[in-house]
C-alpha cells in the first residue's frame, strides 16, 4: 500500500505556487516578525486542513453540507472545555481529543444515516437546520460552553509562549512554546491534507467520484452509495474536528464566533470554490488567498475608501469600507462558480494541459 | 378499480386530512400542559400570527422549488431587503406612524408594504436572470450561486444602511392588545393573522380557480408535458419567482414590525426557519407549507413557554419527527 497519494499537482505553475506557500508558512516564525504574521500563518494551516476536508464532501461526493462548522466547533469546544475544566495538562488535551473526535464522528454518522438517503438539496437544508440548532445549543448551555463569551484556557507548560526551548544567544532567535505550537499546527495540518489526498486517490475515492457523477449508475454497479457517502461524511467530520482542536490550541480560546458561526461556514464555501473543488490542493490555495485577503485586503480597502470619500464620490466609500471586504469576495465567488467552476487549481491545470498537448504536436 | 359509467362524475381525488388535524391536536394537547386557559389562548393566537408571517415568507420558496426544482438559498435576502425598504418609507413619515389614528397609520403602512414588495419582486427578476438562469438544472451550482447571492445582498445592505440595528416602531394604533376577560391578544398579531389568511386564500384561489394556477400546478407535476403543450414555462417560472420574492419582502416588513427592528442578519435567522417549514410541508406544497408554518410557530411559542431553553432546537426535533412519519414532508407533491 502506498503511503503518499501519487497525485501530483499536475501543473508547473501550481507546483511552484504550492511550494512557495508551504515554504513561506514553514519559515514564517523566522521570515516575518510579529504576532500577526504568525497568527495568519497558523490560521492558513488550520483552514487549509478544514477546507480540504470540506472538499472531500463538496468536491468529491457533490453533497453540500452546511454543518461542517459544527464538527469544527465540536473539536474546538471539546479541547477548550477539557483544558478549562481539568487545568493545563496533557491529560486534558488527551481527554479533549478522545471525547471530541468520536463525538463528531458519531454525529456525522447520525446525520448521514438520517439524511444522506435523500437528494443533495435536502441534505443541504437539513444540515443547515441542524447546524443552527447546534449553535443555539452551544450558546444556551453556558455552564458548559461559557455561552456567548466562550471559554479561554491555558495550554500545558511546554506550549506556552513563556517557555523558552532554545534561547536567543544560541541561534540568534528564540524558539519558544508559541513557535512549537505553530509547528504542531503546521505538521498536523500537513499530515491531514496528505491523508485526504491519499483517501481521494484510493479506490474508495474513485467510488465517491462515481457517485458524484452519477449516483444511480454507481448504485447499479453494486456500490452501497449511502455507506460510501456516510463514510466520507464521517471522515470529513473527523478532520474538521481535528482542525477545530488545532484552532482552539492556537487561539487558547473557543467561542461561537471563532468556531461555530454561520459566517465561518460561508468562508469555507468561498475558499473551496475559489481554490478549486475536487482537487484538495485547491484548499491550500483557497485558504491562503482568503485569509490573506481577510487580513491584508481590509487595510488596502481602508485606503481606497478614504481616497474615495476625499474625492467626494457617492456610495463608493461605503462599498469600499474595510468591513465590506466580504462583499467583494462574494462577487468573486459568484464569478468563479460561473466562469471557472474548477477554481484556481482547475484553471492552472487546464493551462498546463493545453501547453503539454500543444508541445506534443 | 371499480368500473365507471360514462355519466358518472369523475372520482374525486382522495383528500388527506391527517396533516390538517396535526396542529389542532397539538393545540389541544397543550391545554393541560400550559395550565391556564387564558395563557393558552394568548399563546395560540401568537402561534397563529407567527405562523402566518412565516408562511408568507416560505410560500414563494416552496412554489419555486416545486415548479422548477430550484432551491433558492438566498431567499432570506428578499426578506431583509423588504424590511429595509420599508424603513425608507417609515423614516420620513415618522409623525404619521406615531399618529393616533388607524387610517393615518395604514396610509403609511400600506405604501411601505407595497413598495417593499415591488423592490423585492424586481430584485427577484434580477436574481433569476443573473444567478439562476445560467446554472439552471444544476443543483450544486444553484446552491453555491444563491448562497453567494445571499452574501452579496447582505453585505450590500450593510454598505447602504450601515451595520447597526434600525428600530422600526409599530404604528401607535397597532400597539397594545384586545382584552377579552383575562385573555390579551396583541392587535398587531390579529392584523398579521388576517393578512396571512388573505395571502393563503389568494394563493389557493389563483392555484385552483384560474388557468394560470392550472398551468402552475401542471408544471409542478410534469414540467416537460406543459412545455410540450406549447406553454412557455420559463416565463411562468419567472412570474412565480418574482411573486415569491415579493411575498418574502412583505413577510420581511411584517416580521420587522413584529420584532420592531431591522437588521440584515434577520435573513440568516429566518432562512433556517423557512427551510424547516418547507421541508416539513413537503417541497412544492402550499398547503403543507401553511400547516408546517403553523406547526413550527406553535412549537416555538408553546416550547418557549414550557421549556424556554430548547425553543430553537425543538424545530429540529419536530422536523425529525415529521420526516420519520412522512419522509417527503406532510404533502409530497413532486415526484422528485
Amino acid at each position: 500500500m502506498m503511503i503518499l497519494s501519487g497525485d501530483p499537482p499536475k501543473s508547473r505553475v501550481l507546483t511552484l505556487i504550492l511550494v512557495v506557500i508551504i515554504l513561506a508558512l514553514a519559515a514564517t516564525p523566522f521570515l516575518f516578525p510579529g504576532a500577526k504574521a504568525l497568527n495568519v500563518a497558523a490560521k492558513i494551516c488550520v483552514f487549509a486542513a478544514l477546507v480540504a476536508s470540506y472538499d472531500l464532501l463538496l468536491g468529491y461526493t457533490g453533497t453540500v453540507s452546511f454543518a461542517h462548522t459544527m464538527f469544527y466547533g465540536i473539536g474546538s469546544y471539546a479541547i477548550a472545555i477539557a483544558l478549562y475544566g481539568m487545568g493545563p495538562n496533557w491529560a486534558a488535551v488527551a481527554t479533549g481529543i478522545v471525547v471530541g473526535l468520536p463525538l463528531a464522528a458519531l454525529l456525522a454518522l447520525a446525520i448521514g444515516l438520517f439524511s444522506l438517503r435523500v437528494a443533495a438539496i435536502f441534505f443541504a437544508m437539513i444540515t443547515l437546520a441542524v447546524a443552527s440548532a447546534f449553535q443555539v445549543l452551544a450558546s444556551q448551555l453556558s455552564w458548559l460552553t461559557g455561552g456567548e463569551d466562550g471559554r479561554s484556557f491555558q495550554l500545558p507548560g511546554l506550549l506556552r509562549p513563556g517557555t523558552v526551548l532554545i534561547s536567543r544567544n544560541l541561534l540568534g532567535f528564540e524558539i519558544n512554546g508559541r513557535i512549537l505550537t505553530f509547528y504542531l499546527v503546521f505538521a498536523i495540518s500537513a499530515l491531514m491534507i496528505l491523508a485526504l489526498l491519499r483517501v481521494v486517490n484510493s479506490p474508495f475515492g474513485r467510488v465517491l467520484q462515481a457517485i458524484r457523477e452519477n449516483r444511480f449508475r454507481a448504485e447499479a454497479l453494486g456500490f452501497r452509495t449511502v455507506f460510501h457517502l456516510t463514510y466520507a461524511n464521517c471522515l470529513a467530520a473527523l478532520v474538521a474536528a481535528s482542525a477545530g482542536i488545532l484552532n482552539a490550541l492556537w487561539l487558547r480560546y473557543a467561542g461561537p464566533d471563532t468556531s461555530l458561526s454561520f459566517s465561518i461556514m460561508l468562508d469555507i464555501l468561498l475558499m473551496v470554490v475559489i481554490g478549486g473543488m475536487g482537487t484538495i490542493y485547491g484548499a491550500i490555495i483557497g485558504a491562503t488567498i482568503f485569509i490573506l485577503a481577510q487580513n491584508y485586503l481590509q487595510s488596502l480597502m481602508g485606503v481606497a475608501s478614504k481616497a474615495a470619500s476625499e474625492a467626494g464620490l457617492p456610495l463608493l466609500p461605503g462599498l469600499l469600507h474595510p468591513d465590506r471586504w466580504l462583499l467583494w469576495l462574494g462577487l468573486l465567488f459568484i464569478a468563479s462558480v460561473y466562469f471557472f467552476p474548477t477554481g484556481v487549481v482547475g484553471r492552472l491545470r487546464q493551462r498546463g494541459g493545453e501547453r503539454s498537448a500543444g508541445a506534443s504536436h | 378499480m371499480t368500473e365507471l359509467a360514462a355519466s358518472d362524475p369523475l372520482p374525486k381525488p382522495k383528500r388527506d386530512f391527517a396533516p390538517v388535524l396535526l396542529p389542532i391536536a397539538l393545540a389541544l394537547v397543550m391545554i393541560p400542559l400550559v395550565g391556564s386557559p387564558s395563557t393558552w389562548l394568548t399563546l395560540t393566537a401568537a402561534s397563529l400570527a407567527m405562523g402566518m408571517m412565516i408562511f408568507i415568507m416560505a410560500s414563494g420558496l416552496t412554489l419555486v422549488f416545486g415548479l422548477m426544482d430550484v432551491l433558492n438559498f438566498g431567499h432570506g435576502a428578499f426578506i431583509a431587503v423588504g424590511a429595509y425598504v420599508a424603513t425608507l418609507v417609515f423614516a420620513p413619515f415618522a409623525a404619521s406612524v406615531q399618529a393616533d389614528s388607524l387610517w393615518v397609520n395604514l396610509a403609511v403602512l400600506a405604501p411601505a408594504a407595497l413598495l417593499s414588495m415591488a423592490v423585492s419582486g424586481a430584485l427577484g427578476l434580477v436574481v433569476e436572470r443573473v444567478l439562476i438562469l445560467p446554472v439552471y438544472g444544476q443543483h450544486l451550482k444553484q446552491i453555491l450561486m444563491t448562497t453567494g447571492g445571499l452574501i452579496v445582498a447582505e453585505q450590500t445592505l450593510y454598505a447602504l444602511w450601515g451595520p447597526q440595528i434600525i428600530p422600526m416602531p409599530l404604528p401607535s394604533s397597532l400597539r397594545g392588545s384586545f382584552i377579552f376577560g383575562d385573555v390579551a391578544i396583541a392587535k398587531y398579531r390579529v392584523l398579521a393573522t388576517l393578512i396571512g389568511l388573505a395571502v393563503f386564500v389568494a394563493i389557493q384561489l389563483v392555484l385552483n380557480r384560474t388557468k394560470l394556477g392550472l398551468l402552475i400546478r401542471a408544471g409542478v407535476e410534469n414540467r416537460e408535458m406543459v412545455e410540450a403543450l406549447g406553454y412557455r414555462i420559463r416565463r411562468l417560472f419567472l412570474g412565480v419567482f418574482m411573486t415569491g420574492s415579493a411575498l418574502a419582502g412583505l413577510g420581511g416588513v411584517m416580521w420587522a414590525l413584529y420584532r420592531e427592528q431591522v437588521h440584515a442578519s434577520m435573513s440568516d435567522e429566518l432562512t433556517v426557519l423557512i427551510f424547516v417549514v418547507v421541508i416539513i410541508g413537503g417541497l412544492g406544497s402550499i398547503g403543507g407549507c401553511f400547516i408546517g408554518a403553523i406547526l413550527v410557530a406553535m412549537i416555538a411559542n408553546y416550547g418557549g413557554f414550557l421549556v424556554p431553553k430548547l425553543a430553537l432546537v425543538s424545530n429540529i426535533l419536530l422536523m425529525v419527527a415529521i420526516l420519520m412519519w412522512r419522509p417527503r414532508g406532510l404533502y409530497a407533491v413532486t415526484s422528485r
